[in-house]
């Protein structure tokens, strides 16, 4: 059954027409909505098209690890909610959840986006733990950008919660942002269909593309993490053309921050 | 010390500020947000669909099955873990049990119908919030129900008995009790009944006909909501 959407989707490609009747590279509307959750340090809405992701974050005073004993904790957790698409079964997250949250941390973590050593109370033994949680509310193709996005709007308007007497008090929180360099990392998933690169995929053309290549860009273009996804091979040539359709398209997302 | 004046101002049978909408989650075969205060409940309903594994499927009737989770974001506090806990697996099952008497169940033979509710913030009364938009969606999916079920919490605080408590009058240095309730507006049957506190038998009944007023209130937010998008009515 594929194979004759595959088809479909191949041709009207060749035609330079999307599924939907977008360009290759055209990204669906993209709506930003900040601090969306009151109880959460920081959160923010995103919808690209149908898709719409929420994201928050929390903040603990925690240990650090052993291996980093003056730097904050960081944790990205992806959830794909059994509430935005008949695909997705409740339980522990799937495979696909785990690779969503792991890109989207990868991109913060190699960019040195949070300025961990700030985030140290005491060497050894405390520091901030940010705690970042992105859920699906409706999923209709591209969770990865739009999750990723959604992050990163969530952790540029987050404030650190009261801190009296070494307790954390939620219900306070300071005029205080996470320590954050400028390093912003943009997440854009280029996908390969035929010969044909695409953005901002629906779930028809998830579903029969051949690979995709997901790039964490900077500002300033240059590419801090990168994911291949999809079970077909492609070519050195594709991939740096598939990069750079990535950094052309996240200068569009950033303006967005 | 008697609490007289409520916190935030309101009067004893006043709820907070209430809407509602259906359609929000288009993947689902229903779907509804029920905001109540700064309580955020979203509902998504998948089915009637097939029931696996087989053997949890009742050939009499079909099964539904609620799932309440909180964001891990959502609450006053700490994080909140993602992957339910004993609290969240006992809300889903009263959940189910408020809403199934208005389904006709016995249509779908061998299947499920899933209702999937999620709170983005909260601020108390979530498994009330999370009713009132299950039920929304059910009728968005097409159910034929025999009513939609409104839900809100009673309770008392420090003597006096109050409809929709907040988060900070639930932890009020006081006596407090925590009632919530569903009714089935139309027969005014109950469909959940919890407590958590100590009333008298004539608070009791007060606080019933409270929350039924204020459950008839929710019942007319919930019918606008559905009539509105039925009517095409984009906006609202």
């Amino acid at each position: 059954m594929n194979s004759s959407i595959r088809e479909h989707i191949l041709k009207a490609l060749d035609a330079g027409i999307r599924f939907d009747g977008r360009k290759l590279d055209e990204l669906r509307k993209v709506t930003v909505e900040k601090n969306v959750s009151k109880n959460a340090e920081g959160s923010a809405r995103v919808l690209i098209g149908d898709t719409e992701i929420l994201a928050g974050v929390k903040t603990a005073v925690e240990q650090p690890y052993p291996d980093s004993p003056e730097e904050g904790n960081l944790m990205v957790n992806a959830e794909l909610l059994p509430l935005s698409n008949s695909r997705f079964e409740p339980g522990p997250p799937s495979e696909e959840a785990i690779e969503v949250a792991r890109i989207i941390d990868r991109g913060i973590r190699e960019a040195n986006t949070i300025d961990r050593n700030k985030l140290c109370l005491t060497p050894k033994e405390e520091v901030w733990s940010v705690m970042i949680d992105v859920l699906t509310i409706n999923a209709h193709g591209n969770l990865i950008d739009a999750s990723a996005f959604a992050s990163i709007v969530a952790l540029l308007n987050a404030k650190l919660p009261k801190r009296e007497d070494g307790v954390v008090n939620y219900s306070e929180l300071t005029k205080e942002s996470i320590p954050l360099s400028k390093n912003i990392p943009i997440t854009v998933t280029v996908y390969k269909i035929g010969k044909h690169l695409i953005v901002d995929p629906l779930p028809e053309e998830e579903d029969v593309a051949d690979a995709r290549l997901t790039a964490a860009v900077l500002e300033d273009g240059s590419v801090v993490a990168m994911q291949k996804g999809g079970e077909q091979p492609i070519t050195a040539d594709e991939i740096l053309a598939m990069a750079s359709l990535a950094q052309t398209k996240s200068k569009e997302l950033r303006k967005l921050l | 010390m008697a609490y007289e004046k409520r916190l935030d101002g309101r009067k004893a049978d006043e709820m907070r500020k209430i809407s509602a909408k259906v359609g929000v989650i288009k993947e689902a075969n229903g779907s509804a947000m029920f905001k109540i205060g700064d309580t955020v409940a979203y509902a998504a309903v998948y089915g009637p669909r097939n029931f696996h594994p087989k053997f949890l499927q009742n050939p009499e009737k079909g099964v539904l099955r609620c799932k309440y989770n909180m964001m891990p974001f959502s609450g006053a506090g700490d994080r909140v873990r993602p992957g339910g806990n004993r609290r969240s697996k006992e809300i889903s099952m009263v959940i189910e049990s408020s809403l199934a008497s208005v389904l006709n169940l016995e249509d779908f033979p061998n299947a499920v119908v899933d209702v999937f509710i999620e709170l983005s913030q909260t601020d108390a009364g979530t498994r009330c919030a999370g009713i009132c938009a299950a039920s929304m969606a059910l009728a968005d999916a097409g159910f034929a129900m025999k009513d939609l079920v409104a839900s809100v919490s009673v309770g008392k605080v420090d003597g006096k008995v109050l409809v929709d408590l907040d988060y900070k009058e639930e932890s009020y240095d006081g006596e407090v009790a925590d009632i919530p309730i569903a009714v089935i507006p139309r027969s005014g049957k109950l469909t959940l009944l919890q407590m958590d506190g100590r009333v008298t038998k004539d608070e009791l009944k007060k606080a019933l006909e409270l929350g039924k007023k204020a459950c008839s209130q929710i019942y007319d937010v919930q019918k606008k909501a559905l009539k509105s998008k039925f009517s095409g009515d984009k906006n609202e």
